[in-house]
């Protein structure tokens, strides 16, 4: 199996990995970094289990090849927390608004409210859901995530 | 599981070189928001791989003498250009309902087309703003209009040596204006049952002096609706003359919806004739709200 070698950013380090070359970044950042934050759910970009930030936006990563990595810088849900293991505001907010119940959509949810946040700090309850319409959540029924998105905002302000 | 591998040139040039060389062993990749699924449903099995992703140039949203639009330009982009907002806002409504932010942040305009999905979200918008597509190949640039680019389901003009490099809209699309209506079950995350295109111009007193419509989901590719468009030019804009032209458009003369899973063929028409006259009369408010 041809493999290739790619280094890229994740999570502030500078890493480089050897994987086949169809190996897509969430095989990648699963199998050989280890870091099972990001889900498969479906592999076809439909549910957002995978979702992390490449470059600043949030992407499916179970579409991204991972010979495409290359130079970029990729954040999981594992880069948000502080060194000193406080949690980030919006892993915060979801905690205290109950945004999680099996927690198997969680990482990306919060993934795409990164991606929300960032460029956005004070989205309406509209740009709140159309951020996430790409997350499926079985359990919630959303409301609490969008809660817990709105409250995150109002932290981070 | 298939085995392929994978090239990353740093310019058209040398995609064109490798596509010769690999002819139709290869497949290119731009956002792969399509490729990737097709390889994982093992519906498309390359022996490489190319990607253009290093083809920034290609990333652009330009407005001189006429609208021209890179073909790697991302729905994201779309959605975000105000230019695009304000002055071709079929495209924009097109572009802005695929698929989720992940999926939009990566894919392409040029990828949406040339995957030529009878369904595809922008294919409709693109025929009534008059868009070419702009090929490059072995024998240099070649411009196709968007209207005989689709050849069937899933098939185009785009041969296995060339590749669509950017989208050209006429800069009298200023003078129009235009709405896309994407029928779906939900609001997000769904193929469109249909898709209504509409793009309107008018004249002294409120006269219809052209028009064009692109339905999607109503035939094998995405179609105009000719005998709708003569219908209506020349005629006062009002509800009686719009719900005629919606009538024609749902007519044989236009159209031949199927019946599938997710819809079927008569409630497809009842929705072709609903929607052109609904986003006629969209595209006709867009126009007084832009002069």
């Amino acid at each position: 199996m041809k493999k290739v070698t790619v280094s890229f950013t994740l999570n502030k380090d500078a890493v480089t990995a050897e994987v086949p070359v169809t190996w897509t970044l969430l095989k990648t950042l699963r199998e050989y970094f280890e870091l099972t934050g990001a889900k498969e759910g479906c592999g076809v970009g439909e549910c957002g289990a995978c979702t992390v930030i490449v470059d600043g936006e949030a992407v499916n990563s179970c579409l991204y090849p991972i010979f495409e990595i290359e130079g970029k810088s990729v954040t999981t849900i594992e880069g948000l927390a502080n060194e000193d293991g406080t949690l980030n505001p919006i892993q915060q907010a979801f905690l205290e608004n109950n945004g999680v119940q099996c927690g198997f959509c969680t990482s990306g949810m919060i993934m795409s409210a990164k991606g929300l946040l960032d460029h956005n700090p004070d989205p309406t309850e509209g740009e709140i859901r159309s951020s996430i319409a790409g997350n499926f959540c079985r359990c919630t029924g959303y409301v609490q995530i969008v809660e817990a998105i709105d409250m995150a905002a109002k932290t981070l302000k | 599981m298939i085995e392929y591998d994978y090239l990353k040139p740093g310019s058209l040039a040398e995609v064109l070189s490798l596509l010769k060389e690999y002819g139709p062993k290869a497949a290119l990749i731009a956002g792969g928001t399509d490729v990737m699924v097709k390889i994982r449903n093992t519906k498309k099995s390359p022996d490489v791989l190319i990607s253009l992703r290093e083809l920034k140039d290609l990333q652009y949203i330009k407005k001189n003498s006429g609208y021209h639009i890179g073909a790697l330009t991302t729905h994201r982009m779309l959605e975000q250009s105000e230019m695009v907002q304000k002055e071709l806002a079929a495209l924009h409504e097109g572009a802005s309902r695929i698929g989720s932010v992940q999926v939009r942040n990566v894919a392409t305009l040029g990828g949406n087309i040339c995957n030529a999905a009878p369904s595809a979200d922008t294919a409709g918008p693109l025929l009534v703003l008059d868009a070419t597509v702009v090929l490059e190949g072995p024998e240099g640039r070649r411009s196709v209009p968007i209207a005989e680019f689709f050849t069937g389901t899933y098939k185009t003009v785009c041969q296995a040596e060339e590749v669509v490099v950017e989208l050209e809209i006429p800069s009298e699309m200023e003078q129009f204006g235009s709405a896309y209506w994407k029928h779906s079950r939900r609001k997000a995350m769904n193929l469109p049952i249909l898709g209504v295109a509409v793009a309107l111009k008018l004249g002294d007193g409120d006269e219809i002096s052209d028009a064009r419509i692109g339905l999607t989901v109503a035939a094998p590719t995405p179609v105009r609706a000719y005998k709708a468009e003569e219908f209506l030019k020349g005629k006062p804009l009002n509800d009686d003359v719009l719900a005629e032209a919606g009538k024609i458009a749902a007519s044989p003369d236009c159209c031949s919806p199927r019946d599938s899973l997710r819809c079927e063929s008569w409630y497809r028409c009842e929705i072709i004739e609903t929607y052109v006259a609904r986003m006629g009369r969209l595209a006709a408010e867009r126009i007084k709200e832009s002069s």
